[in-house]
């Protein structure tokens, strides 16, 4: 073969590239401090790692797609899924700072974990190839495994570790014999081809089906769609607040970003087929996630359930399964990675008030409006959005999401869809009634308790997603044109 | 089609069926004592004297995972070694970043004193 074949189009990869020499040049410098002090310096350069491979992004950003070894292809829509991981992955690694003892310690491994993290969320969105999209899966899974232990003083958060380990490893034998499966059916691995192949009457379509119920499996527990989102609260809760609100927000992005292509590249002949069972999910998880959410007493399993209502919102516009629904869930995404992200870091400051537990119970918020009325009014902006009332960001989102539905024919379950939005307002409302209009049940002990301030990085990522989430909100028609779908 | 996959169901019926035979027979024809002799582990061997699930050092288990890490990589390199002269320079190439990766991994858990016994 010629060796020019490694170099022709390699500036797809630029940004993972940028991103796996810096994750080797951060381990260098690990071993290479002194003492226990040096993990201030490893936090700010995993943030300019990061930022470089915005950088690198930007860069290939509006060029013509082309594609590198049959295996990576560099379109709009896996910069646009890029950007969102990216953008989860510094405002990830600022939360994680001064978060927790461990990280001084292991900084090291911390960073370089959450950047291998991030490679594999970005490569799983530009993969055109079932290879390729087994590996990047498995990259950001393995990583994600040990984040959620990191807190390790922490039983719950071992216990997270250790479920999501061995349901994940469970959910990837599934989704590799699926990848199996459909390369019987197609006579390939390249998503193009196996499309070519079928829709002209050649391979094996009778395995397709059973490949993609086998593949629904591992992409349905990732996203966790109802009934694969046992893991969900467990993991949301016992994980550090920090991973949470990372993986919460890179992990649905990259899962869906291969979802996406996988189905409306490799298989959209079959779409009559598979439309409607994700239909039916998609309804199950909605109604599951914010039924269940409205009995949560917990604040990340409240965030926990809502991530899974909101994993059924975006699956509608699969189910729709046309351009303007895959740029509408790639806005989706992009609005929701400000608004849970931001959710999440407002629980992190209300944990540091409340004696650094690794969760905020909702009976104590009442009354934190008087107490922390910033944290409270951010917190309101993002519940709003997250509820979907306009003009947030997360409303927009919705918005796109459910039109394309409509105009691909599935009023049906747009309808749900709204009604299911109703629901959710519910219980995203009910936190702001408790920080605004409730009296805190033992006014004397909290009083007492010293203010502690937040720390700076965290005050910066809760200003970046209300900037966000506002100025998403206002300006939609900016954001939508810039990010893609497939095949735009 | 389905009669390429007859070789492996005649393998799979001859494993089983060598199971039950090496395990049925005795069971039916051997003679059975039970006697203190024959129900120890080791019929002839070392009188045990602890319980065989004692506690070992954890130290062992990052050893076999190091371990087991480094020989993936090196099993990986054995077909790239069998293919080399056809692939050549691509195949040469294509393994540079390869073993940076893996030098950097090694670096660094040496370094970490994942190596360490004690």
């Amino acid at each position: 073969m010629d060796t020019a074949l490694l170099f022709d189009n390699a500036v797809v990869l630029l940004p993972e590239l940028v991103l796996a020499v810096g994750v080797m040049v951060l381990m260098m410098v690990d071993i290479g401090r002194r003492g226990q002090n040096g993990s201030q310096l490893l936090a700010g350069l995993s943030v300019a790692i990061l930022l470089l491979g915005i950088g690198a992004s930007v860069m290939i950003w509006g060029r013509a797609p082309v594609e590198y070894l049959d295996g990576a292809i560099s379109d709009g829509f896996a910069l646009s899924v890029r950007l969102v991981i990216l953008i989860a992955g510094v405002l990830g690694v600022l939360l994680s700072r001064n978060w927790f003892p461990a990280i001084e310690r292991q900084g090291g491994a911390f960073y370089s974990l959450h950047l291998l993290a991030v490679i594999g969320m970005m490569l799983m969105g530009t993969a055109t190839n079932l290879i390729v999209l087994f590996i990047a899966l498995e990259i950001f899974s393995l990583a994600l495994y040990i984040l959620s232990g990191f807190y390790r003083e922490n039983a719950r958060s071992i216990e997270a570790a250790m479920k999501y380990f061995l349901l994940g490893a469970f959910a990837s034998t599934f989704f590799v014999y699926g990848c199996a499966l459909l390369y019987g059916a197609g006579g390939s691995s390249k998503f193009t081809q196996i499309h070519e192949t079928l829709a002209t009457g050649g391979g094996n379509p009778s395995l397709v089906l059973p490949g993609i119920a086998l593949l629904l499996v591992g992409f349905g527990f990732k996203v966790s769609l109802v009934p694969f989102h046992m893991w969900t609260p467990d993991v949301y809760q016992g994980a550090p607040t920090p991973v949470t609100a990372f993986m919460s927000v890179g992990t649905k992005a990259a899962a869906f970003a291969g979802f996406f292509r996988l189905m409306m590249t490799a298989l959209p002949s079959f779409h009559d087929q598979w439309a409607m069972p994700l239909a039916i999910l998609a309804v199950l998880t909605m109604t599951v996630g914010n039924l269940t959410a409205l009995r949560q007493s917990s604040v990340k399993r409240m965030l926990a359930y809502s991530g899974i209502a909101h994993a059924g919102n975006i699956l509608i516009a699969l189910v729709a399964g046309t351009a303007a629904a895959s740029s509408a869930a790639a806005f989706y995404l992009f609005a929701y990675a400000f608004m849970n992200i931001g959710a999440f870091t407002v629980t992190i400051a209300l944990e540091r008030q409340y004696g650094n537990e690794n969760d905020v119970e909702q009976s104590r918020l009442a009354g934190a409006a008087e107490r922390f009325p910033v944290l409270a009014a951010a917190m309101a902006i993002f519940m709003l959005s997250l509820s979907g009332i306009p003009p947030l960001a997360g409303f927009f989102g919705k918005f796109l999401v459910f039109k394309a539905a409509v105009e691909a024919g599935w009023a049906w379950l747009v309808v749900i869809g709204v009604l299911n939005s109703a629901v959710s307002a519910y219980y995203y409302l009910r936190i702001v009634v408790a920080m605004y209009f409730q009296q805190p049940e033992q006014a004397g002990d909290e009083k007492e308790q010293p203010f502690v301030p937040a720390s700076r990085s965290s005050v910066f990522v809760v200003v970046v997603s209300v900037l966000a989430v506002v100025v998403i909100g206002l300006q939609p028609g900016l954001w939508a044109d810039l990010l893609r779908g497939l095949g735009q | 089609m389905a009669s390429d996959y007859l070789p492996l169901l005649i393998l799979i019926l001859l494993a089983a069926g060598f199971g039950v035979i090496a395990i049925g027979l005795p069971t039916l024809l051997g003679p059975r004592e039970r006697n203190n002799q024959k129900l120890e582990p080791y019929e002839s061997g070392i009188i045990p004297f602890s319980d065989a699930r004692r506690r070992f050092p954890v130290k062992y288990y990052l050893v076999a995972m190091l371990f087991l890490i480094f020989d993936i990589e090196v099993i990986f390199l054995y077909p790239w070694a069998a293919v080399l002269r056809d692939l050549r320079l691509f195949a040469l190439v294509a393994m540079i970043p390869f073993f940076i990766v893996l030098v950097v991994g090694f670096l660094y858990e040496w370094k970490k004193g994942a190596l360490d016994w004690d």
